[in-house]
């Protein structure tokens, strides 16, 4: 992330566009001020501090542009890189845990993971409310929306409750009543926890984008296959199939981006086994009190998620379709 | 007869009229392209003036830049005596028609029509309002629909109400752009009538824009022809009918037949046309020897005869260009008949022939063998 | 054939959506248990929403939510809709770009790194005017995070929206500051409103930004229930669930049934 320009330096450009007077500067000036100064200057502001040295104080680091007289100097220190480094390498001491390799190796799993469930489940169900009676794709896709709608925590914790891995856990209590296991399954605390969590959590996500795309889709192209001569399997693998790629891509990052930095699911579902970035940025910046540490794997992450932001910037409209 | 004759700008004007709004030398330039280049023109008051040309070709610029929607990067537009240079779009005593009609979808009819009066300086009394706004509804026959949406009603009726609107503030210039484009081709003639009569009626100035020659020929007394940005021939419809200034205008106001060629001898050689082309022109109004010019032929104006009875015929009309030429196709039009015939040479010809023209003889079907002749003065000499 | 296909079709979306609700469904039935756990029927009773009603702790953290989701949505409506105006009808020019990626960034962004990043402005030694973590700083947060998304939803109302609309007004006499108040507002209204209330329900909801930001005196709701789903879970927690669930369907249904007839209306009618 390249370091912002200065507000003063972007404010002529942010009005001049054509026929500018007064009141465009200041309709410009507003998104622009802000959103440099509370997200533009706060990013920077994490590069510089995972460029810091952890220290015993508040805020518990020395930045880098602290000198010792008042001379602007800008003293980097690479260490939060080099252990991180040594972590994801694996060059630590030997038996040391790889807390995040483990970290950044299961985000990525279960993210991908969660895209892939997301889209066999959605695909389908997206597909059909799209060729729904018209009337009633509205109130289906309102089904969709509403569980969207109440709290994302309280519906993590339904399954708390459902795969709760005691002989109280619902979904125990059921398959014990019907005698398919004789001792409750460790069904809670684990990555297959985490998985079925985000898969119910973003599969909204994945269904808007696919449907908005589904339903402009024109039947006649079907028709016109189907004329040609093209099976239905083939029909929908050579028409349906591509182009609803826009659709497929966009719910794809929709799903994939929040679920590599997903910090609440795994913390509730996955128990102290699941390590995650999100976990681990949230340990160092809470209780290890290592913030250069915490910013550096931000820094990271936020460089792997480049490539899928890209990717779902450039597929971006099927968003406007959304909710 | 009127080849050639080079407008200049400040011979547009009708004449012995005062000019109410004069344009002089107005363009506009967006980037690097010229969408209107210099332009002038006068109207007169109470006149009804079309800007007539093919989508693009700067005639809706022209007009946003009265209204003042837009800045003219050249000249001045001036009404009634005004600069209008610098007078914002909303203090203009102009008001416009808009293509789309832009009916403001959150008020009803009637606040549609209030709109505007609600912001006149000093203001207006309701009561006033109320009753400007009922006398318009009433003048444009929605007084019934006061109350509704504007996405209620048909597009005739939306079309009637933003008229409505536009002369409310009693402006002394009316601005329609494509007043009619948006309406089904049924209903257009008539409203075309109506639109006209109700203008004459209130007897406001008003200059409309369109790509519609029919549309043009219907409304207006006076019509500009665009093309490319600039004005091309001022005139009244019959005038550019039978004396069109340039091809494009020719082309643009009926159908012609051009045949391209030099002057030699007083004469168009080496058109597509099997001889030299007999001109009807003064030797002083011809254009200098050997220089391109093109001759406009209107369909109406060519003749054909069967090849037997051709030179006597030809000889009686007095008709000094003549060619063989072969049918190619006949649309019956009911009083009359488009000819399509193929020259000589391949190029093809319309001529326009009157039912009655064939008497009791039948016409010549397709692919007879025919003569085509015209009189030398009814060709137009065109030199660009 | 198509029937077959029709009965696997309605099968699947049967299946999904009981994969979407089973588990609201089981929240809400073990709201009215009379016993201590939340996952057994130990009988009926309204124990737990009476204890809902007497928790003060509770209270203070909806209040607390409900105050800061207001504020935020109404930034990020006015942040959102300025940004709308900027992406559509500024054209391109130097940066045009670059702000186009920042509104719409912390849209995507983990939620994680948004909040760490906020927090480090918020905590820096050289800022004393932020005054440190705390209900500005969660409320800024969720103003920045919705901005982005009413900002999607006016720019696409405001390119569907007719220019001549606008023209028309200034053209009838009307300044053009005043034509966007009286014109653009109430045509790009159902944008706004919808707006507000994606961020106001993104404000309610947000967990990770309001944690992190937060400091003792500003317990907002999610923070409130996170800590106590791991601090013994309690029936109440269920009977929160419930509350929120009826409020949000009430609310969904009649916004849906507005902006219904809203369309078929036409538009709001104003005056």
């Amino acid at each position: 992330m390249k370091a912002p320009a200065t507000p003063a330096a972007a404010r002529p450009d942010a009005a001049s566009g054509p026929g500018s007077g007064s009141g465009r500067l200041w309709v410009g000036l507003l998104p622009w001020l802000w959103m440099l100064s509370f997200f533009v200057l706060p990013f920077a502001l994490i590069v510089n501090v995972s460029l810091s040295t952890p220290e015993l104080a508040v805020p518990p680091y020395v930045s880098p542009f602290a000198g010792e007289s008042g001379a602007p100097a800008f003293h980097p220190d690479p260490s939060a890189y080099r252990r991180l480094g040594d972590e994801l390498l694996a060059r630590g001491a030997a038996g040391a845990e790889r807390q995040y390799l483990a970290a950044f190796a299961n985000s990525l799993l279960l993210a991908s993971l969660a895209t892939l469930c997301c889209l066999l489940i959605g695909y389908p169900f997206a597909y059909h409310i799209a060729r729904a009676r018209a009337s009633a794709r509205n109130t289906l896709l309102m089904l969709v929306m509403l569980p969207f709608w109440t709290s994302f925590l309280l519906r993590v914790y339904a399954w708390m409750g459902l795969l709760d891995s005691s002989e109280v856990g619902l979904i125990n209590q059921l398959l014990l009543a019907l005698g398919v296991v004789a001792e409750p399954l460790p069904l809670l605390y684990n990555g297959g926890a985490v998985l079925v969590g985000m898969v119910y959590s973003y599969l909204p996500f994945m269904v808007l984008p696919l449907y908005a795309n589904l339903v402009k889709l024109d039947l006649r192209l079907l028709e016109a296959a189907r004329d040609l001569g093209a099976r239905p399997s083939i029909a929908f693998l050579r028409v349906t199939l591509p182009l609803s790629r826009r659709g497929i891509v966009a719910g794809s990052m929709l799903v994939f981006i929040p679920a590599v930095g997903e910090f609440v699911i795994p913390d509730l579902l996955g128990g102290g086994g699941v390590l995650t970035i999100g976990r681990r940025i949230w340990d160092d910046f809470g209780p290890n009190q290592d913030w250069p540490m915490a910013a550096a794997v931000a820094v990271l992450m936020v460089l792997m998620l480049i490539a899928p932001i890209m990717l779902l910037h450039r597929h971006g409209r099927a968003r406007e379709d959304g909710p | 007869m009127g080849a050639g004759a080079q407008a200049g700008a400040e011979v547009l004007g009708p004449a012995g009229e005062a000019a109410y709004l004069r344009i002089e030398h107005v363009g506009k330039r967006f980037g690097d392209v010229w969408a209107v280049r210099d332009v002038s023109l006068t109207i007169a008051e109470r006149e009804i003036f079309a800007l007539l040309g093919s989508s693009g070709c700067g005639k809706s610029t022209l007009l946003r830049m009265i209204a003042g929607l837009e800045t003219p990067s050249t000249g001045r537009i001036v009404l009634d005596g005004e600069d209008l240079a610098r007078v914002p779009a909303h203090r203009r005593p102009t008001n416009m028609m808009f293509q789309s009609y832009a009916l403001f979808p959150h008020l009803t009819v009637a606040g549609n029509v209030a709109f505007g009066l609600h912001q006149l300086r000093p203001r207006l009394a309701r009561a006033e309002i109320d009753a400007r706004v009922d006398a318009m509804l009433d003048l444009v026959q929605m007084k019934a629909y006061a109350g509704r949406a504007p996405q209620e009603l048909s597009g005739g009726q939306q079309q009637r109400v933003a008229l409505a609107r536009s002369l409310a503030r009693e402006p002394k210039l009316l601005l329609l752009d494509e007043p009619l484009a948006a309406l089904d081709k049924k209903i257009r003639r008539q409203t075309q009538f109506e639109l006209v009569g109700l203008i004459r009626r209130v007897g406001v100035t008003c200059i409309l824009v369109t790509h519609d020659q029919e549309e043009a020929m219907t409304m207006a007394s006076r019509i500009g022809i665009m093309s490319e940005g600039a004005l091309v021939q001022v005139g009244t419809p019959d005038d550019i009918y039978a004396h069109p200034n340039c091809c494009f205008s020719a082309g643009f106001i009926g159908e012609t037949n051009l045949f391209e060629g030099r002057i030699r001898d007083g004469r168009l050689v080496g058109a597509d046309f099997p001889q030299p082309i007999v001109l009807a022109l003064a030797c002083g109004d011809l254009p200098a020897e050997g220089s391109a010019a093109w001759l406009s032929l209107r369909p109406e104006c060519v003749r054909v005869h069967p090849l037997a009875a051709a030179d006597e015929a030809a000889a009686a009309s007095g008709c000094e260009n003549r060619a063989p030429a072969e049918v190619a196709e006949i649309a019956y039009l009911g009083g009359h008949s488009i000819y399509h015939l193929r020259l000589p040479g391949g190029r093809s010809m319309i001529a326009s022939v009157p039912s009655a023209h064939w008497g009791d003889a039948p016409p010549p079907a397709r692919g007879a063998r025919v003569q085509v002749c015209w009189a030398a003065p009814d060709g137009v000499l065109l030199s660009r | 054939m198509n029937g077959l296909r029709g009965w696997g079709g309605r099968a699947w979306l049967l299946g999904v959506y009981a994969f979407l609700y089973v588990p609201i469904l089981c929240l809400v039935v073990f709201s009215f248990t009379a016993g201590e756990i939340t996952t057994q029927f130990d009988g009926f009773s309204l124990r737990w929403y009476a204890a809902l009603a007497h928790d003060a702790e509770l209270h203070r953290a909806v209040l607390l939510s409900l105050r800061i989701g207001a504020l935020a949505a109404s930034a990020a409506v006015v942040l959102g809709a300025a940004a709308a105006v900027v992406l559509v009808r500024f054209g391109a020019y130097f940066g045009s770009r670059f702000f186009a990626g920042m509104m719409t960034a912390p849209m995507v962004m983990p939620e994680v790194v948004v909040g760490l990043s906020l927090v480090l402005l918020f905590t820096h030694p050289a800022l004393p005017l932020l005054s440190g973590r705390g209900v500005l700083a969660i409320w800024v947060a969720h103003a920045t995070l919705c901005a982005g998304d009413v900002a999607v939803l006016v720019a696409s109302r405001l390119r569907e929206m007719d220019r001549a609309l606008e023209e028309a007004a200034l053209d009838l006499g009307c300044p053009p500051l005043k034509v966007f108040f009286v014109i653009t507002v109430p045509v790009i209204a159902p944008a706004l409103i919808a707006g507000w209330l994606l961020a106001f329900t993104l404000s309610m909801d947000d967990f990770v930004l309001a944690a992190m930001l937060s400091d003792p005196g500003s317990t907002t709701l999610p923070v409130l229930v996170f800590a106590r789903l791991h601090h013994g879970l309690k029936p109440e927690i269920n009977a929160l669930a419930t509350v929120i669930v009826v409020v949000v369907s009430v609310a969904v249904l009649a916004a849906n049934r507005l902006l219904l007839s809203a369309q078929r209306r036409g538009a709001l009618r104003l005056r």
